[in-house]
């Protein structure tokens, strides 16, 4: 069958979702198994679209439910070819079980993760809840804080998951609605460029190779469990250096640069602030204001890559500022909030101490407006001139009703 | 379509070239193992094997061994069927794409469950895979019990049948509901092909995975696996409680082709009342009081009321 040529212009217009559904028709992606939910779903409503007209030549499969899409991944995976799905929140939730079995099989699979809060109460709106639950998972997670950024990340997922010394699943993140449902300028790579860049794939021990029977997902105990655990740590530990790799070959093909860890304006800065998502790009402006109008040497640290998660690289971005607040969109579930336990556990031991503080935001897809973020930054710059935290350790922004704040630096 | 294997005799179809080795974990007297070779050894063409977590898989596939040489995979406890749909669905893309050759023999795709898998919390995925099509050959390994749990209740354990989450005890005769009719919601499905199977009868077995494997479509077999640890006979019993179960017509051998043409495929000579075969199985031996010796009776009755009705379906094609 061949397939029909998509014309692109040089600069199109495209949303999260619509970056993700091309990076997949430029990946050339045997088999989709999928299942739709808000804000991911036109992911998969645009690449069925490609496939209905010719623009691809995999198969579809929508299947009942996302334990099924992501059952379904792993098996045509280890048959022995390229899959991707899409899912957000609550769909993720309900093939937790299945992105274990992915990593510890050891196959290949890109999921693009729209992020979305997790119910109850029911919320379709974006904040990291989802992402957040896919920590342990053991699959590399790589976050876009804009649809230029989902476009490349899928893309580059595909290379990164199928890389002979990985072989793990990607989750390319983005945020719900703020990224997935925003249509900006989005430059592609030619479709030519985009497929070589990702390369054919390479079967290892396939299904279908029936020269070489293969058993997939055995059972171990403790007297291997721990071995193969190891093994899949290990190749997630090493994947760093590969991925920094692929972002390099991208960024020769593409002019865009992207690192581990994203830094911006923290060449002079005093204090930061440590987010995910599209809060970096709101950050950056919220940063040009109080520098210009206040004159408050703030800077912004994002992780790039989320799994492996980047310490050393967080660690020297923050050796020269003198207080930090890690803003985590999760509710942390009676703890303090995962970036927070990321960036604090990555400078304890370095020379930098920085005054570190954990603010909650943003849930349910509440805004992070420059407004607040400046507020922030205010803060920051008070403790940092102080030399201690004025408030508790961890403070909800944006929340109405009475101030919550918890951990008290002192013990009190 | 592949030249179907002839099986000429049990002795050349009891020796031939084994995918399912001999070497496994399995309870000496399961019928897990009789069955899986019956389909196993019912082809020549390649397979794919998945299974379900269960006692098949964790006697199977302990690393760094397995017993199967044949391309195999197990994934989780509920979504066998779905893994073999993703399989079934990348052999499909990779030859349209022309990755694999026309001229490639086409493999048959097959899925073990358990009940415990296939009733209960596997029936979802097995729905979805039926509803779309895949083609691929379901096998549930039927004995009525989470055996490789240690023997809890599932939805296909029949009506007085003590299990660790039904005992019988003082006040109870074990389990309460009758067991799920599998066979029936499958061929709702509008499945080409579902069939009752027992691995005692295996003439009639092998005819009936042969007409499976040479079915494009999902097919659905329901395997009746006499469990020795669980139903508590002895190991060398299984054949002659497998015997009991269909010749009391508990176990009845029969087929439905499109959703509709109900076959019967094994009439007994001589059908023995249902008490014979549950006295076989120590599971309902709390049965056999007077005070509960009325389920034996009833389900005597719902017996013969099915068979009735079975062979009325077969009788007007409908």
């Amino acid at each position: 069958m061949n397939k029909r040529v998509l014309e692109l212009k040089d600069v199109e217009v495209w949303d999260g979702n619509m970056s993700n559904s091309n990076a997949f028709r430029q990946a050339d992606v045997d088999v989709v198994a999928a299942y739709p939910i808000t804000p991911s779903t036109a992911t998969i409503e645009n690449y069925a679209t490609f496939h209905a007209n010719g623009y691809v030549d995999g198969e579809v499969i929508m299947v009942e439910s996302e334990h099924a899409a992501m059952s379904a991944c792993i098996g045509a995976g280890a048959a022995g070819g390229r899959v991707g799905t899409a899912t957000s929140s609550q769909g993720l939730a309900l093939m937790i079980e299945t992105l274990y079995q992915a990593s510890g099989m050891r196959i290949p699979v890109v999921l693009c993760l729209v992020n979305r809060a997790l119910a109850s109460p029911l919320n379709v709106n974006g904040d990291h809840s989802d992402l957040y639950l896919t920590r342990d998972s053991g699959w590399i997670s790589i976050d876009a804080f804009n649809s230029q950024e989902a476009y490349d990340m899928t893309l580059m997922a595909f290379k990164i998951s199928e890389h002979k010394d990985i072989r793990l699943p990607v989750i390319s993140n983005q945020d719900g609605f703020i990224t997935s449902h925003t249509a900006q300028n989005v430059r592609p790579l030619k479709d030519e460029v985009a497929s070589k860049f990702v390369g054919e794939y390479v079967q290892v021990n396939a299904l279908l190779n029936f020269d070489k029977p293969v058993t997939h997902g055995v059972q171990t105990e403790q007297d291997w469990h721990f071995e193969h655990k190891a093994k899949q740590h290990a190749a997630l530990m090493g994947s760093k250096k590969i991925i920094q790799d692929v972002f390099a070959e991208f960024k020769e093909l593409s002019g865009r640069e992207y690192k581990v860890v994203e830094q911006y304006k923290m060449d002079d800065a005093e204090v930061a602030i440590v987010c995910l998502g599209s809060t970096f790009e709101t950050a950056m402006l919220a940063v040009d204001q109080i520098r210009k109008e206040e004159g408050i040497k703030v800077g912004i640290v994002a992780p790039r890559l989320f799994r492996p998660f980047p310490l050393e690289e967080a660690a020297a971005a923050l050796q020269n500022v003198k207080a930090v607040a890690c803003m985590d969109r999760s509710a942390p579930g009676g703890t303090v909030g995962a970036l927070y336990n990321e960036i604090s556990g990555a400078l304890i031991n370095t020379p930098a101490r920085p005054l570190v503080t954990n603010l909650i935001y943003g849930l349910g897809g509440r805004d992070m407006t420059i407004v607040a973020l400046k507020d922030i930054f205010r803060t920051l710059d008070k403790d940092a001139k102080a030399g201690k935290i004025s408030g508790n350790i961890q403070t909800l922004v944006g929340v109405r009703g009475p101030a919550l704040s918890y951990y008290n630096v002192e013990g009190k | 379509m592949s030249t179907q294997k002839v099986i000429k005799n049990l002795k050349s179809f009891s020796t031939a070239a084994e995918r399912f080795e001999g070497s496994h974990l399995l309870c000496p007297g399961c019928a897990h193992s009789i069955i899986v070779r019956e389909v196993l050894n019912a082809t020549n063409d390649n397979l794919v094997v998945s299974a379900s977590t269960g006692c098949l898989e964790v006697c199977t596939a302990i690393y760094p061994h397995t017993s199967w040489d044949c391309s195999w995979i197990h994934i989780g406890f509920e979504n066998s069927s779905t893994a073999m749909a993703g399989v079934e669905t990348m052999n499909k893309a990779l030859r349209n794409k022309g990755r694999i050759s026309a001229d490639t023999p086409q493999p048959k795709f097959v899925t073990f469950g358990g009940d415990g898998s296939t009733y209960d919390i596997g029936f979802q995925w097995i729905s979805g895979c039926f509803e779309r099509g895949h083609d691929f050959m379901y096998v549930c390994l039927d004995n009525e019990v989470y055996a490789n749990t240690g023997g809890q209740r599932s939805s296909s354990t029949p009506i007085g049948s003590s299990t660790t989450t039904s005992p019988a005890g003082s006040h109870s005769y074990g389990e309460k509901r009758q067991k799920k009719d599998i066979v029936s919601i499958m061929a709702a499905h509008g499945s080409p092909y579902v069939a009752q199977v027992a691995p005692n009868k295996w003439k009639d077995m092998v005819k009936k995975i042969q007409r499976g494997f040479d079915t494009e479509g999902p097919v659905f077999i329901n395997a009746m696996s006499a469990c020795t640890t669980e139903w508590k006979f002895a190991p060398n019993q299984t054949i002659e409680v497998s015997d009991l179960a269909v010749d009391s017509l508990v176990f009845p051998l029969y087929e439905i082709i499109e959703g509709r043409e109900l076959n019967i495929t094994y009439r007994p000579k001589n059908i023995v009342p249902v008490r014979d075969y549950l006295g076989a199985q120590p599971r309902f031996k709390h049965l056999f009081t007077p005070q509960y010796d009325y389920i034996i009776d009833e389900w005597q009755t719902r017996i013969d009321e099915r068979w009735a009705f079975l062979q009325k379906r077969e009788e007007i094609r409908i």
